[in-house]
């Protein structure tokens, strides 16, 4: 018989749905171990490079699909230590949708008022602050007064960012050199080791079998910390209760490997995938044309060139976010950056004579790179991911050392989200090109798919057991003590970035999996103030939870 | 096989003429018949795209013998297909000139071809090389004078070799608010 550790609470993944969880459980009382197969990452680690190997390429994961490809992190943080930082919560009427399944697609038990004392834990926790037009960078700016000029209102978007910190330097795709970035990993993480939890970097979880008590075993393979693709051990770790928490690209994949051994998953294991309806369009502007229709320029008299300078998406005009709008015509654009290689590309070439995204007009194209401004549409797609039988291991076969992968996930876009695509690409042209602006393109899905950059929704929340793999506590249905708390647990596309939601959903989990993990002889309980000592947000939720806690 | 494609180097031209037939460049010297010479300044293969596909990290190294042989069946079939003379000097996809060339590609990279997802990857690492160097460190291509990163205009770090932008913003209101934005600032 071979040995293996033991703890109280095992949880795969250290993004947001394990970040929270893990600290939560551990300040609670319980023994939490945090598996997570990226490297471990801070400060310095994080580096100004393009280059193969280096932080840009060690903290992301490009896992390409058959019509969809996926972007997200790979390193103790997950997600929030590569992404931009936008942290709205989702509007009302999301809440309300019913996709294709014709019923209301979320659990009867949340709605926007019910997550706001969660929204509101994770805005004290990280915190998230309002962002001033004062510190909204040129690209934003520019977005901001074009929607103006074609009668549209647009907003600077509420961030996880230190302002006071940030150079604008753009790298935060590559994590944050300067801490600006309020990652998981000067918060939620840092907490949790305070409170005993183990987090073990380069830990990927293949699969999972039942113990004899009713826990499970979480077997799991060390990588190589240069080359991905090789494994340089092997464990096992028996526990209590498992939090899935390893990204909705890959939480599904561990789950339909574990299936010869755990049983039949729930049916939406795996499928209804959601890439939040992303889409994006580059416009390439007309510098004179800023100066005279818009009236901008910077100090030095150059109206804009200044696509590299900023700090992501940090404005949206959110004037299609109207719940009374049809379903998959609701969205939001919001201006955003993406660095040179995958954020060139896909950018198509207008009234091209030959191909629209290599050639020679695509390299003129790119000699006016620094007037380009890219536009992400977040729209309601129709959950139409699918996930093919898993890779012998991890979530992906991979290509390159780092980054590059080849999924099996499978997105023919319906006609409900090329509609929604449509209509967006549409309102983009009818904002940015007026009165001769600029030109712009969509990005081509005829390369890699579609994109996203917010996997949702393939291990989803629910009322209907046929369409959600999870209950409405976020654990599996038909296996008790595994819980998912990542952006696969999102029921759909949420029509802005998803992060905030995540979060607030993973706060809302935490008193069920701590009930949970009591059933199981865990001494854990549940009241932790934020990660700084913060307590309002937690004193506002404690009256909510008392039922939970008592089951 | 034609004697051009037997050498390492034959592979090379090869994988160098599709790298500028993604992105074009000017030719190299006089008679560089790799470099279609389509575009003022360096492109793809100045910029590197060999040296990328051949990275060790990239993972593309021990394919690119079989993808380079490749491309030289598809050349051969496309010129007899279109009654093209070739020439046996250089290998197929060298003898076809630039129209010809991003012809291929287009139906090489179609989303019909059977082939596309490794037609798709040379393309991808192409790209890289140009505007983002990433067989190199980005502070020392700059100042090596990297054409991609050149020629996009991507600015130059601090002395430390960071990134900062102490002007960055017109600094003041530039659009309303939309009317139901709550006290958080997110959507209603």
């Amino acid at each position: 018989m071979t040995s293996s550790e033991s703890t109280d609470v095992l949880v795969i993944g250290s993004g947001f749905g394990g970040a929270i969880t893990a600290y939560h459980l551990a300040a609670g009382g319980a023994r939490v171990v945090v598996l997570e197969r990226g490297p471990w990452l801070s400060g310095e680690d994080f580096e100004h490079d393009f280059k193969f190997g280096s932080s840009s390429t060690r903290v992301f994961d490009f896992v390409i699909g058959d019509g969809m490809s996926v972007l997200s992190g790979n390193c103790v943080g997950g997600g929030s230590v590569v992404y931009f930082a936008a942290m709205p919560r989702a509007p009302r009427f999301v809440f309300e949708r019913q996709g294709s399944i014709g019923r209301r697609m979320w659990p009867t038990t949340i709605s926007r008022d019910t997550l706001e004392p969660w929204y509101d834990r994770v805005a004290e926790a990280l915190p998230i602050t309002q962002t001033s037009w004062e510190s909204v960078p040129y690209s934003g700016g520019l977005f901001g007064a074009a929607c103006d000029h074609a009668g549209r209102t647009a907003n600077p978007v509420p961030a996880a960012l230190d302002q006071a910190k940030c150079t604008n330097c753009n790298w935060m795709m590559a994590g944050c050199r300067f801490d600006a970035k309020r990652s998981l990993l000067l918060n939620y993480l840092p907490a949790a080791l305070a409170h005993g939890a183990q987090i073990r970097p380069l830990h990927e979880v293949q699969h999972l079998t039942r113990t004899d008590d009713g826990g499970y075993r979480v077997h799991y393979t060390v990588l190589d910390d240069v080359d991905y693709r090789v494994e340089v051990g092997s464990g096992t770790i028996d526990a209590k209760i498992v939090v899935l928490a390893a990204g909705a690209g890959a939480t599904p994949v561990i789950l339909q490997r574990s299936e010869p051994t755990l049983g039949p998953m729930p049916h939406a294991v795996g499928r209804y995938f959601s890439g939040n309806g992303e889409r994006l369009n580059t416009a390439i502007f007309d510098e004179e044309r800023i100066r005279d229709v818009l009236g901008l320029s910077r100090p030095d008299g150059v109206p804009y060139e200044a696509y590299q300078i900023g700090k992501g998406p940090c404005v949206a005009t959110w004037d299609r976010l109207d719940g009374s709008l049809p379903e998959y015509e609701r969205y939001s654009l919001e201006q955003l950056y993406f660095p040179p290689g995958f954020g060139t590309i896909l950018a198509q070439v207008p009234d091209a004579l030959g191909p629209t995204w290599f050639g020679a007009e695509k390299k003129e194209l790119l000699r006016s790179w620094q007037s380009w401004l890219t536009i992400f549409t977040m729209s309601e797609d129709d959950n139409e991911g699918v996930f093919g039988p898993p890779p012998p291991s991890g979530n992906a076969m991979r290509l390159s050392q780092q980054m590059l992968a080849r999924g099996a996930l499978r997105y023919e876009p319906t006609e409900n989200t090329l509609r929604g695509w449509a209509l967006s690409d549409a309102e983009v042209r009818d904002i940015l090109e007026r009165d001769g602006l600029s030109r712009v393109m969509p990005w081509t899905n005829d390369v890699v798919g579609a994109y996203t950059v917010h996997p949702l929704a393939s291990c989803r929340i629910g009322d209907d057991p046929a369409t959600s793999a999870l209950d409405d506590r976020h654990e599996l249905r038909d296996h008790p003590g595994i819980f998912v708390t990542d952006g696969s647990a999102v029921p759909g596309g949420l029509t802005v970035n998803p992060a905030m939601t995540i979060a607030a959903l993973a706060e809302r989990a935490v008193p069920g999996i701590v009930a949970a993990a009591r059933a199981r002889g865990v001494d854990v309980r549940y009241g932790a103030p934020a990660p700084d000592g913060g307590t309002s947000s937690r004193d506002a939720v404690l009256p909510l939870v008392r039922g939970a806690l008592q089951r | 096989m034609p004697a051009a494609m037997e050498t390492n180097q034959g592979r090379t031209m090869v994988l160098e003429a599709y790298a500028d037939t993604i992105l074009p460049g000017e030719k190299r010297w006089p008679g560089d018949r790799a470099v279609a010479g389509v575009s003022s300044g360096g492109g793809a293969v100045a910029a590197g795209a060999l040296l990328v596909l051949r990275s060790v990290e990239g993972g593309m190294a021990p394919a690119l013998d079989a993808l380079a042989d490749g491309i030289e069946e598809h050349a051969r079939a496309y010129a007899a297909e279109t009654e093209i003379e070739l020439d046996p000097e250089v290998p197929a996809f060298v003898s076809l000139d630039y129209p010809d060339r991003i012809r291929l590609v287009q139906r090489l990279t179609d989303p019909t071809h059977p082939e596309r997802e490794a037609w798709i990857s040379l393309a991808m690492f192409s790209v890289i090389a140009f505007d983002a160097a990433a067989h190199s460190n980005t502070v020392e291509a700059l100042a090596a004078g990297h054409v991609g990163l050149n020629i996009i205009g991507f600015r130059p770090p601090d002395s430390d070799g960071l990134w900062r932008f102490d002007t960055y913003s017109y600094g003041r209101q530039l659009a309303q608010p939309h009317p139901d934005t709550t006290p958080s600032g997110s959507p209603a």
